[in-house]
């Protein structure tokens, strides 16, 4: 059985590959289309489809739809893409299906640099809160692997690590927000919780131009990391120079985890599942870069239309229904599966 | 159960320096934690206010706030410490903690249950349900521990709880955010905090922590056993089936009680227990005693730093013992060397 999967599967792999690409994504487009669709003033599919077309004019449905609720449901795709790409980075540098963003603590590194530049720059615009999000990403990034490194990245150090490391910046978010003025407090409290419900156009256009550049790069890089994933000795062999590449990895999948958490604050457990539901869809080509991203832009579109309707007309952040929701996945991982 | 004698036994000679000298430090932490606060008291004033001499300002601080505050510290502390203690023998995992291992959480998650669902108001219903709640997490987490074939492995069962903790608090949240008029006093709550405590409630925990305490004693010397393997404890006659209940009985009484009084307070069972360990050596005998004195002892002295870093203001205590314990829990995964 086993070997005749493994003789079958060169033969189908490209074509298999695209069709599970192309049933993910269209699972990803149909909830897109529903998130558009739902709300206050409701429309079928169909008729969201005529008013992406164009035919729609300036009817009360099209203002809701191109206005209200497109820039939100780009960016759970968008965001989602993000995450999942950046889980699917992490899990293969630590070769880890645990070592991700959320459980390493980046995002909450993230969100300390996030609420650092808003307390120092007064209110700050969206590049500033990304900046700083990112450096306290990398930061983070780096402090965590220093204390993981010991003789090498094996086990589940790097876990633990990032376990108490997030510990400590979770409490340093908190004492930031005390010392902060009421209003930025309340901000930072809202957007602590990660919540994709009150982004509209002027956010969502730099966010999705920092995506793209980082998309691009990604994809870029996506060619060296297939072969880092042979191991660093097979690697260096095949004249990959592995310590820039998986530095340029590093910042990449830090800066997708950072936009991210700048204009969203910190989703959990995306970045974690994503890759690994990816790895199930197609167990043959490890992680795949581009499935992880689809998948993830499915999963988050999915949480925050779940948030957004599940208990109508109450509001929940996106990120609670995450946490929950893959809460309970790494749960049944952990308990059923040893990793 | 036949109590077990432990293998060295500690001349009381040796114990009486460290004891009387933990006793100190614990009376000079209860001084600072009634003399430091948003009105910084002196020591002349301190001491007049707690014999009752003064009449003034200050005397009804320390015996309206300060004094109910600091009892409440000590009660959750010596909880606490024994709490981590008796969860680290039970899971046999140095890496325990019952705010790591969600117990707190899921007291914490009951009490928010029944009040939303079933409208319990009271301290007699939250003590209830934090019991049931504190219950139901720790014989879980002791199943995926000792059911797991990995049943060495210490950072599975912490990522458990951290999963578990992630999943109640996204839970937790979101009821929050759906009936805010109900849970709103909840809120500070979650962050594990001694402020604003009830005398009234501390009094009706009391007796429930000092069953657990009294439990704890009992199964103490039966650990010293048990911490030399299953077959060679069962062969030295130890009930192990006993023990277990009686522990996880004791951590639920312990847990349960200290987070209906003060929310979460994650991370001062593993410093305790670790420093206890450091002190008192391996025999359980001792480990509790000095349990019991560092509990409070580093949960106090958690509190008035609380209140000093954003002072006037202050910090949930949870906030400061975060802080403080993440570090030991990554100095202790760097030091178990490579899994």
């Amino acid at each position: 059985m086993t070997l005749q999967r493994h003789v079958v599967r060169p033969h189908r792999g490209v074509r298999g590959h695209l069709a599970v690409l192309l049933v993910t994504a269209s699972i990803g487009a149909l909830v897109f289309l529903l998130a558009l669709g739902t709300g206050e003033i409701g429309l079928s599919p169909l008729e969201v489809l005529r008013i992406l077309a164009g035919n729609a004019g300036d009817t009360l449905g099209g203002t809701a739809v191109l206005s209200w609720r497109m820039p939100r449901a780009l960016l759970a795709l968008a965001f989602g893409a993000a995450l999942g790409l950046s889980g699917a980075i992490f899990q293969s540098i630590t070769r880890n299906p645990l070592g991700s963003p959320d459980i390493i603590g980046f995002d909450t590194g993230a969100y300390t640099g996030a609420l650092i530049t808003i307390m120092v720059t007064g209110a700050g615009g969206y590049l500033q809160i990304a900046a700083g999000a990112l450096c306290g990403g990398l930061v983070t990034a780096g402090l965590v692997y220093t204390l993981a490194f010991r003789r090498g990245m094996r086990g589940h150090r790097l876990i633990i690590v990032g376990i108490g490391v997030t510990a400590m910046l979770a409490s340093v978010n908190t004492w930031l927000i005390y010392r902060a003025d009421l209003d930025v407090a309340a901000r930072a409290a809202l957007w602590g919780a990660g919540s994709l419900e009150s982004l509209g156009w002027k956010h969502a256009l730099p966010a999705l131009a920092v995506l793209a550049v980082l998309l691009t790069l990604a994809a870029v890089l996506s060619g060296p990391l297939r072969v880092l994933r042979l191991g660093d000795d097979v690697a260096v062999v095949l004249g990959l120079r592995v310590e820039p590449v998986r530095l340029a990895l590093v910042a990449v999948g830090v800066g997708l985890t950072a936009t991210v958490t700048a204009a969203a604050g910190p989703i959990a457990f995306v970045a974690l599942a994503a890759p690994q539901i990816a790895r199930r869809l197609l167990p043959a080509t490890g992680t795949a870069l581009a499935l992880s991203a689809v998948v993830g832009a499915t999963l988050l579109a999915g949480a925050d239309w779940l948030a957004q309707r599940a208990f109508a007309p109450t509001q929940l952040p996106a990120g609670i229904m995450t946490i929950s929701l893959g809460g309970l996945y790494l749960l049944h991982r952990l308990t059923t599966k040893r990793v | 159960m036949t109590p077990t004698r432990g293998t060295a036994e500690r001349p009381l000679a040796r114990a009486v320096p460290y004891l009387t000298g933990g006793l100190l430090l614990l009376g000079a932490a209860v001084v600072c934690s009634v003399a430091i606060g948003s009105k910084a008291l002196g020591v002349g004033e301190t001491l007049q206010a707690l014999t009752g001499a003064g009449v003034d300002e200050s005397a009804t601080i320390v015996r309206e706030v300060r004094l109910p505050r600091t009892l409440l510290g000590l009660v959750t502390g010596a909880a606490l410490g024994v709490a981590g203690a008796l969860i680290q023998a039970l899971t046999r995992n140095p890496l325990a903690d019952p705010g790591i291992l969600g117990v707190s959480a899921g007291a914490g998650f009951s009490v928010t249950l029944g009040v939303a669902f079933l409208g319990l108001t009271g301290v007699q219903a939250h003590l209830w349900l934090a019991f049931l709640g504190a219950a139901a997490v720790t014989v879980l987490v002791y199943l995926v521990g000792a059911l797991g074939r990995s049943g060495t492995n210490p950072t599975r069962l912490v990522l458990v709880g951290v999963a578990l903790s992630a999943v109640l608090a996204g839970i937790q949240s979101g009821l929050t955010l759906l009936n805010p008029r109900v849970l709103d006093g909840m809120r500070a709550w979650a962050a594990g905090s001694l402020a604003g405590s009830d005398p009234e409630a501390t009094r009706h925990v009391i007796p429930f922590v000092l069953a657990g305490l009294a439990l704890a004693v009992w199964v103490a010397p039966a650990f010293n056993a048990v911490a030399m393997g299953e077959d060679l404890s069962r062969s030295l006659g130890v009930n192990l089936t006993v023990v277990r209940v009686l522990t996880v009985a004791a951590v639920t009484l312990l847990t349960g009680g200290a987070t209906a009084l003060a929310g979460p307070i994650m991370f001062l069972g593993l410093m305790v227990a670790h420093i206890a360990r450091y002190v008192a050596g391996p025999d359980h005998r001792w480990i509790l005693p000095v349990s019991l004195l560092l509990g409070p002892l580093v949960l106090l002295s958690a509190d008035v730093l609380a209140r000093v870093v954003v002072w006037p203001g202050e910090l949930p205590v949870g906030v400061v013992t975060a802080f403080l314990g993440a570090p030991l829990l990554i100095v202790l995964i760097r030091h178990r060397g490579p899994t």
